[in-house]
């Protein structure tokens, strides 16, 4: 379960800046291809998790061109829990870019107008005007994406395997159980810890998404 | 403040095509929807560029299509008032009001923060959100942080229109106020002739994104006196108001006016439509009417079916409207001696 929630959380955590990043660009920034990205990004939604995995291990193993460069500096990503962690970054980025670029296009583009008259760079209105308004679907991005990655299996299984005390996460760990004989115990039991692990981050997200609203309206 | 534009721009089939040169203080810009107010407004801003064409400000070049100056908004240092506030929803009154000052360098911070706030009337506000504000404390608030930028040009796009009527000249005064004390040029965008007459000196009048004239806030609202059904709109500034039994007399330059309106501040200003005036050829015996001024006229204008009549009040200008019958019955010339009458309850108080 620590190894569930570390995962998740890394995920989330390294995804957050890209994500905010991914969103900027595809929601202010006029630029050609944009409806390529926008499809791109939104890729890993719509794939088989297995695909994605299967993609990623060739891209990322010994044989693969990421594999080969990071392998020359002493990096091996495949069968580790950093394995599970891109695993779920992959998979979960669409639900954050998504999220967060729905906040964004909520931002009434005159406020952005007028801090520029004021005489804010573009880098002051982001920092001072757009992050702030868009913390609350950061948020629900983040937390969704969270929960979306505390549940990854197909992507996770390929990519980094499933190596007791190493890569194996929460779902893993049921399959496991599911298809040993007298496992079922278990397996309920890590159901339950799924459901209330998921419970916690949604009560979570509600009482920040309402302190925020909080806050906004002061 | 000294401004020339020239500027072409088409946003899909409308296409606006502008070029005009003012050197004053106060400027309008007066257009019906559609005419491409904004669109000037933006792209004087630096919020839309240009096809083509210059925009120069006391002489620094702020957009040159040939020669690819483009500033951007936050470089020109020009403020703008938007029509609807749009004050930062997640910080409170202070930290809007001081979002531009804090962006400007030490040596540009002209404005005194403590100066513009008594004449805003906002320490009160200070401290609270901007949702709990009233329209007219957020367009102050709006106003009070353009000013505080310092900008060399304050552009205000239709400021008053999202207001109601009484609202709108509560705002007026402290318009006029701020733009005396603090001595900032203004761009004024607005479709409404009292409120060009109030905040402007000269008027660029647009038209399907042309420029198609150039002139007084006066002259214009007397052009288009014969095709608005409220005639022309006299602006009365008047002062020292005292009771007479339930009425008020007021001083209108060295003659006293009685009205049915009044208060209790010792400047007022009122409109009188042209249409409220009554000539007579010679004092009426008795009227109903409580006012009762000696005039001369100055000219006679057409204006549509009607001919507008400006008369001169000891000093201080009125313009009638009567219909061509009436001049030729009453021999009206310019030149001629001839009494005003007018009701005490033609005049309507605006702040």
């Amino acid at each position: 379960m620590e190894l569930s929630a570390r995962v998740a959380f890394i995920a989330t955590l390294f995804s957050l800046p890209i994500g905010f990043a991914t969103a900027y660009i595809l929601v202010f920034i006029r630029i050609p291809a944009k409806p390529l990205i926008h499809g791109l990004v939104n890729l890993p939604l719509v794939l088989p998790p297995v695909v994605v995995g299967y993609l990623l291990l060739l891209s990322l193993g010994s044989r693969g061109w990421l594999g080969k460069l990071l392998a020359g500096v002493g990096i091996h990503i495949i069968f580790t829990w950093k394995a599970a962690v891109i695993a779920s970054m992959v998979v979960g980025f669409p639900l954050l870019v998504r999220s967060i670029c729905i906040g964004m296009e909520d931002i009434d583009e005159r406020l952005l107008q007028a801090s520029r008259t004021l005489g804010a760079r573009w880098y002051d209105t982001l920092l001072s005007i757009t992050l702030p308004l868009s913390t609350r679907a950061i948020v629900a991005g983040a937390t969704l994406m969270f929960a979306r990655s505390l549940g990854e299996f197909g992507a996770t299984i390929i990519l980094a395997g499933n190596i007791p005390g190493v890569t194996q996460t929460i779902p893993l760990a049921i399959f496991d159980y599911t298809s040993t004989p007298g496992g079922d115990r278990m397996a309920l039991g890590l159901c339950l810890v799924s459901i209330m692990l998921a419970l916690t981050v949604l009560l979570f997200d509600e009482g920040l998404v309402k302190r925020f609203k909080r806050r906004n309206r002061q | 403040m000294k401004l020339e534009v020239s500027l072409e721009k088409q946003l899909g089939n409308f296409k606006f095509a502008t070029e005009f040169a003012v050197d004053c203080p106060r400027v309008g810009v007066f257009g019906p929807s559609g005419s491409g107010k904004s669109t000037l407004m933006h792209m004087l801003a630096g919020l839309l560029k240009p096809d083509r064409g210059f925009i120069r400000l006391d002489d620094q070049t702020l957009y040159d299509g040939a020669s690819n100056i483009h500033y951007a908004s936050e470089k020109r240092r020009i403020g703008v008032v938007f029509q609807h506030a749009h004050l930062f929803p997640h910080m409170g009154v202070r930290r809007n009001l001081f979002y531009g000052y804090k962006r400007i360098p030490k040596v540009d911070r002209k404005i005194d923060p403590d100066a513009l706030i008594e004449v805003l009337n906002l320490s009160s506000l200070l401290s609270r959100g901007v949702d709990s504000l009233s329209g007219g404390e957020r367009q102050r608030v709006a106003l009070g942080r353009a000013v505080l930028s310092c900008p060399r040009l304050i552009l205000m796009d239709e400021p008053l229109n999202g207001l109601d009527e009484e609202l709108k000249y509560q705002i007026i005064p402290y318009l006029e106020k701020v733009f005396a004390e603090f001595d900032i040029p203004l761009l004024f965008i607005s479709h409404s002739l009292n409120e060009m007459q109030l905040m402007t000196d000269q008027v660029l009048e647009l038209a399907d994104g042309r420029i198609c004239g150039q002139t007084s806030a006066t002259d214009l609202a007397l052009r288009r006196m014969g095709t608005s059904q409220a005639g022309y709109v006299n602006l009365l500034e008047m002062r020292d108001p005292r009771p007479l039994a339930d009425l008020f007399i007021y001083r209108w330059g060295d003659q006293d006016l009685i009205l049915t309106v009044g208060g209790e501040e010792a400047r007022g200003m009122f409109e009188l439509s042209s249409k409220e005036i009554t000539l007579f050829k010679r004092h009426p015996e008795a009227t109903s009417a409580r006012n009762l001024l000696h005039c001369r006229v100055t000219k006679i204008f057409d204006a549509g079916n009607r001919a507008g009549v400006e008369l001169d009040c000891n000093g201080q200008k009125l313009v009638s409207q009567v219909v061509g019958e009436a001049v030729r019955d009453l021999d009206l010339q310019p030149g001629c001696e001839i009494i005003a009458v007018i009701k005490a309850s033609a005049f309507r108080r605006l702040y």
